[in-house]
């Protein structure tokens, strides 16, 4: 596969007010790699998911997508193109059901008009159905089709970041943007979680994940992009980042080894 | 399975009897009466398209004025017009839809109390509209509303009389609450509460949610807008007073007591709290004070509203999300 850079960011930088939360960071993302984003809290690692899924507009600099400029779209606009993501707490409605959040999820492949899912028509119906079936084979995939009957909510935390994967999936991404995909889970959840993170990428589907579990980072992530206070210290193969001297004295402290 | 047919049975049943009951009672009971179950169907209207649009997560404080929009549009169309009531009732209708999806535009990017004060301000702004332009709003008098006619000489279609007027209402309503029914049984409604849950998720779905949001907001402002018909030629007479705060407030004391989960939650909210008010006339303005208390014991005991309390003792769940107690609501 050639390496073209699918998603490249060029000076992007948010200011809210005076504050400087993203300082002019550029970055290119290869199609089909692991990237991982790294640096302690507060540092903007969300702040730039933000920005490029379009949730917040940045104050300078730009995002191309694709050797298009997308700087600026709206969310709904970003997600239709194929950037795919879920949330850091979660990515999921808390009081539906399992299989229902991924159906709603399923919004981009609706093809026939409001006025046919009023009236229900034959085709709205078996459009439904084809979403259902499409909604089953995620669930089964992301291993939590037992579940689809139970209200997303009242899921075990490991579950709430599948099916949220699952919803992120649903819109068909070519590139998936994580946030803290790992966290607050236990070692056996995480290795299955970064198994799970492997396989979409087998499968054709560039990721972008920020997370704080070094280890799970360090053996995921084909790249590693280091920021901190909005800009970025240091990029480049997990060795080479985490035996960075900027990167140890900001983020990673003496202890963590790079052995991993 | 049997269960889910059992309970289609009971519900077949129970809507029988209660629309024979709905046929049978106009002529058992005195003529003010008959008048009051016709507001109250107003009411249920309201309150019902009210939901449509608290689906999508906002409260809008403009609802009454819409019905207000409603009442005004066919009191200039029948009465300065002569245009008849067959088609007024609709072109009102849309007249406040139209109204209502003109200001859904400011008010699409705000959320919660934000889209409270700016709904509020909407609405008020419409109300001063009525005051302030003598012609054709007449003012702080308001409006003259002639009854509908509908087929000129026949005399026991009379609609100025209350019961065959109780009737046309009821056909009004149920076609009001069919096609709201269905609206919120089919994608459309479950889209809309994708924005309700969260509203970030729901964008990053590809859900085009400022959209979904102006939608709600015109198919709602269009239902208040028809209630406001059924009003407005049953009273004869409209103000811009009647569609003030005080009005809001009631619909949201009725909407909270209710419910608004499930698509009935409202309708029981209306309907108990009227009959209670009904109940409670002889102690006059002491009403309020009863409402007021109602809510607060309804706030701190049952907060998801009366019918939050179909899932307590345990009435079996149909879609489980759509019946949720909403205590951990944000």
């Amino acid at each position: 596969m050639t390496n073209m850079a699918i998603l490249e960011l060029i000076g992007l930088g948010k200011n809210f007010g005076q504050n400087v939360a993203v300082n002019a960071i550029d970055m290119s993302i290869d199609e089909g790699e692991i990237r991982g984003l790294i640096g302690p809290n507060g540092s903007g690692k969300t702040t730039l998911f933000n920005m490029i899924t379009g949730f917040l507009n940045p104050t300078k600099g730009r995002i191309i997508w694709k050797g298009t400029d997308i700087t600026g779209a709206p969310p709904h606009v970003v997600t239709k193109l194929g950037l795919g993501r879920t949330f850091q707490l979660t990515t999921l409605f808390r009081d539906m059901t399992v299989l229902q959040n991924v159906i709603m999820a399923h919004h981009l492949h609706i093809r026939t008009s409001l006025w046919h899912q009023f009236l229900k028509s034959d085709e709205s119906r078996q459009e439904e159905e084809e979403i259902e079936g499409m909604s089953l084979a995620l669930l089964e995939k992301m291993g939590i089709e037992t579940r689809k009957n139970e209200i997303a909510g009242e899921l075990p935390h490991g579950y709430q970041v599948a099916l949220g994967i699952a919803n992120a999936l649903a819109t068909d991404p070519k590139i998936i943007l994580l946030d803290e995909p790992v966290g607050g889970m236990n070692p056996v959840e995480t290795d299955e979680t970064m198994q799970r993170v492997k396989t979409l990428r087998d499968e054709g589907i560039t990721v972008f994940l920020v997370e704080h579990d070094m280890r799970a980072v360090m053996s995921t992530c084909d790249k590693i992009t280091c920021i901190n206070f909005g800009n970025k210290i240091a990029e480049g193969s997990p060795q080479m980042v985490c035996s960075h001297s900027e990167v140890i004295e900001a983020y990673l402290g003496e202890e963590v080894s790079c052995s991993l | 399975m049997v269960m889910a047919r059992n309970n289609n049975i009971q519900k077949a049943i129970g809507l029988i009897i209660l629309s024979a009951v709905m046929v049978v009672i106009p002529f058992i009971v005195s003529g003010y009466k008959v008048d009051f179950l016709t507001m109250l169907m107003v009411n249920v209207i309201l309150a019902v398209s009210f939901r449509v649009i608290t689906t999508t997560g906002g409260w809008s404080l403009a609802h009454v004025p819409m019905m207000g929009a409603g009442a005004y549009a066919t009191a200039l169309m029948t009465g300065r017009l002569g245009i008849p009531f067959w088609f007024s009732m609709p072109l009102a209708g849309l007249a406040a839809g139209l109204i209502g999806l003109g200001i859904s535009y400011p008010l699409r990017r705000t959320e919660g109390f934000a889209f409270f004060v700016a709904s509020f301000a909407a609405g008020e702004a419409l109300r001063l509209c009525w005051i302030r332009f003598k012609v054709p709003f007449g003012g702080h008098q308001g409006l003259v509303v002639p009854p509908p006619k509908l087929i000129s000489g026949v005399h026991w279609l009379d609609f100025s009389e209350a019961i065959p007027y109780y009737f046309l209402a009821l056909v009004v309503t149920v076609l009001c609450l069919l096609i709201m029914h269905r609206l919120d049984g089919c994608r459309i409604g479950s889209t809309f509460k994708t924005i309700e849950s969260d509203e970030n998720l729901a964008r990053s779905m590809g859900i085009n949610t400022y959209r979904y949001k102006m939608l709600a907001l015109a198919i709602g402002s269009f239902f208040a807008g028809i209630a406001g018909v059924i009003l407005a030629h049953r009273l004869w007479a409209i103000e811009p007073t009647q569609f003030g705060f005080s009005t809001t407030l009631y619909l949201l004391v009725w909407v909270v007591f209710g419910g608004t989960k499930t698509f009935y939650g409202p309708i029981l909210g209306v309907v108990v709290l009227s009959i209670i008010g009904e109940l409670l006339r002889p102690l006059a303005d002491w009403v309020p004070m009863v409402y007021g208390i109602i809510i607060i014991l309804t706030l701190i005991y049952l907060p998801g509203g009366l019918e939050s309390l179909a899932s307590r003792i345990g009435i079996p769940k149909g879609k489980a999300w759509k019946i949720r107690i909403s205590t951990e609501d944000k």
